[in-house]
């Protein structure tokens, strides 16, 4: 148990006891925050919680906290359908993130799901290659 | 009369609801707000009839339905009747000429008056307009009427900037944009017709991403609109555009619309502070090369993101003579600005003459949010969203978020 407390960001703070539990570590931590702000905050907000009527929160959602494939998928294929989340309807798509290399992809969906989630688990590198090598 | 759900509002109720109101406007000396409704949810757009009716169109239904008509019967200055129907969501509703006119995403249905100002049948619409463009992304569809007897319909385009692939980092621009053939414009219809869909209407406008707000201005006839303009010039291009240049690029926008222009959109984008057209980087742009000579240019050009949801032209002669002639502009506020903090959530004032700017823009009414500024539009208690006039010469606000509706009148000297 590393008794750190990381403040990731204003108003968000992960608290490492339940984090560090489930293997995320200060260095994925801080990559996944790199890439969270760059790629995901501009829509889905530096606190998770996404936008009335346009961009689904991460916060609260099985999507996040669920299936890992699930989730790996929506950042390697985009996403394109009307989904629900926490009783309302989005339909913005999101593009697809594939472009970025499976460590990437890896440490901000860790990042996300540790901070947004709830305390979910990693995601590993070699799950995020196993997703990579269904798509078509 | 079936189907028609009429709720009487008690005074009681009434005054609970107002006495939580949470809000306290910023309004110019002279001015006050006072709340007319409260807690219907998604009020997108609103109009007024002579009577002081006032109709709201609802994008999520309550109690099954997606408008609400609030009638003040015993003329105390308080809604006390509520009458519902309409059994579909959207954003656009008008009157003129006798009828009520109300969009969905998809279509526009028209509602006979009486003389009473009554709903002839509010069960039974007749559909004007039908097979409208709705992929979700700028789906909602705004409308407003000229004197001749058309209805202007704004048709988002399903995309933000017209790539191969939406959104997606990298992805080039389709040359031509074909999304423009049936999205990205105002198409114009006959009021008087039914079921008619793009090939009974024209095009009257093109190259503009997603219009929400449009008025027709009595003063030179012509039709007026707000745009609400690209998102991503920083997330995909940050050697150009940095964090603060994309929070600020590109303008939303305030044109007059002749008949077939067109605002360049996906091609070019307004940058107020060069005041130029500048080339999309996904159409090869850098940031400084100009595009889309043919293009019409903007009256005026708010920092970006700020989104334009409304626009009313003051008819009035309630206010005092600044007013006249210009035009009122609710911003619903940003929500891709970050990591600066969000703006908009407000209403603010253009001053005009003969159907041109003769001023700068200035915030009219503020204090929306209710906690000052915001860094995620989640975090504002009330979005402005809609605009309407009032016989008296007052003018209402909308919030699609909570369900506000407040009306500012003039009680200075």
């Amino acid at each position: 148990m590393i008794g750190l407390h990381i403040a990731v960001l204003t108003g968000l703070i992960l608290v490492s006891s339940s984090v560090s539990s489930q293997g995320l570590n200060s260095a994925t931590a801080k990559r996944g925050r790199i890439l969270y702000e760059k790629h995901c905050a501009s829509c889905h907000q530096l606190d998770g919680n996404g936008v009335p009527r346009l961009i689904p929160p991460l916060t609260g959602t099985d999507f996040v906290s669920g299936y890992k494939s699930r989730l790996i998928r929506i950042l390697l294929e985009g996403l394109n359908e009307r989904i629900v989340v926490q009783d309302e309807e989005y339909y913005s798509p999101m593009a697809s993130f594939k472009h970025l290399s499976d460590q990437q992809i890896a440490d901000v969906l860790s990042y996300i799901r540790a901070g947004f989630g709830s305390g979910a688990t990693v995601i590993t590198v070699p799950e995020v290659s196993a997703q990579r090598k269904k798509l078509k | 009369m079936r189907s028609i759900v009429i709720l009487a509002v008690g005074f009681l109720y009434a005054t609970i609801a107002f006495a939580q109101t949470p809000v306290t406007l910023q309004l110019p000396a002279g001015f006050e707000a006072k709340q007319v409704a409260a807690d219907w949810g998604r009020v997108r757009h609103i109009a007024v009839n002579q009577n002081g009716d006032l109709y709201m169109k609802l994008d999520r239904l309550k109690q099954g339905y997606g408008i609400v008509r609030l009638r003040d019967k015993d003329r105390d200055g308080l809604y006390d009747d509520t009458l519902l129907f309409g059994d579909y969501t959207g954003t656009g509703i008008a009157l003129g000429n006798g009828f009520l006119y109300a969009s969905s995403n998809k279509a526009v249905f028209r509602y006979a008056l009486d003389k009473d100002m009554n709903l002839v049948d509010p069960s039974k619409p007749e559909r004007i307009v039908h097979g409208l463009i709705d992929k979700g992304q700028h789906g909602s569809k705004s409308i407003t009427l000229d004197n001749q007897g058309y209805v202007y319909v704004n048709i988002g385009a399903p995309s933000n900037v017209c790539q191969v692939k939406d959104r997606m980092l990298g992805s080039p621009g389709m040359m031509p944009c074909t999304l423009l053939d049936s999205a990205g414009g105002i198409w114009r219809f006959r009021t008087d017709r039914t079921d008619q869909s793009y090939g009974d209407g024209m095009r009257y406008a093109t190259g503009l991403r997603n219009v929400v707000g449009l008025d027709w201005n009595p003063v030179v006839n012509d039709l007026y609109v707000t745009v609400h303009g690209r998102d991503m010039l920083h997330q995909h291009y940050p050697e150009i555009y940095d964090a603060k240049l994309g929070a600020e690029m590109p303008a939303e926008t305030f044109y007059r619309i002749p008949k077939g222009a067109d605002g360049g959109w996906p091609y070019v984008y307004w940058d107020h502070l060069q005041k130029k057209k500048i080339l999309s980087p996904e159409y090869g742009g850098d940031g400084k090369k100009q595009g889309a000579p043919g293009a019409i240019e903007p009256l005026m050009g708010f920092p970006g993101h700020l989104a334009p949801n409304a626009l009313l032209f003051y008819r009035g002669d309630r206010f005092p003579k600044k007013y006249r002639e210009g035009a009122f502009v609710a911003f619903h506020g940003s929500w891709n600005r970050s990591p600066e903090v969000q703006e908009g959530f407000y209403v603010v004032f253009i001053p005009m003459k003969d159907g041109k700017p003769v001023g700068d823009w200035e915030v009219f009414a503020d204090g929306f949010t209710g906690k000052g500024k915001v860094a995620n539009p989640r975090d504002a208690m009330h979005r402005p969203c809609g605009l309407a006039m009032a016989p008296d010469g007052s003018i209402y606000v909308s919030d699609d978020a909570k369900g506000m509706v407040w009306k500012i009148d003039y009680k200075g000297k």
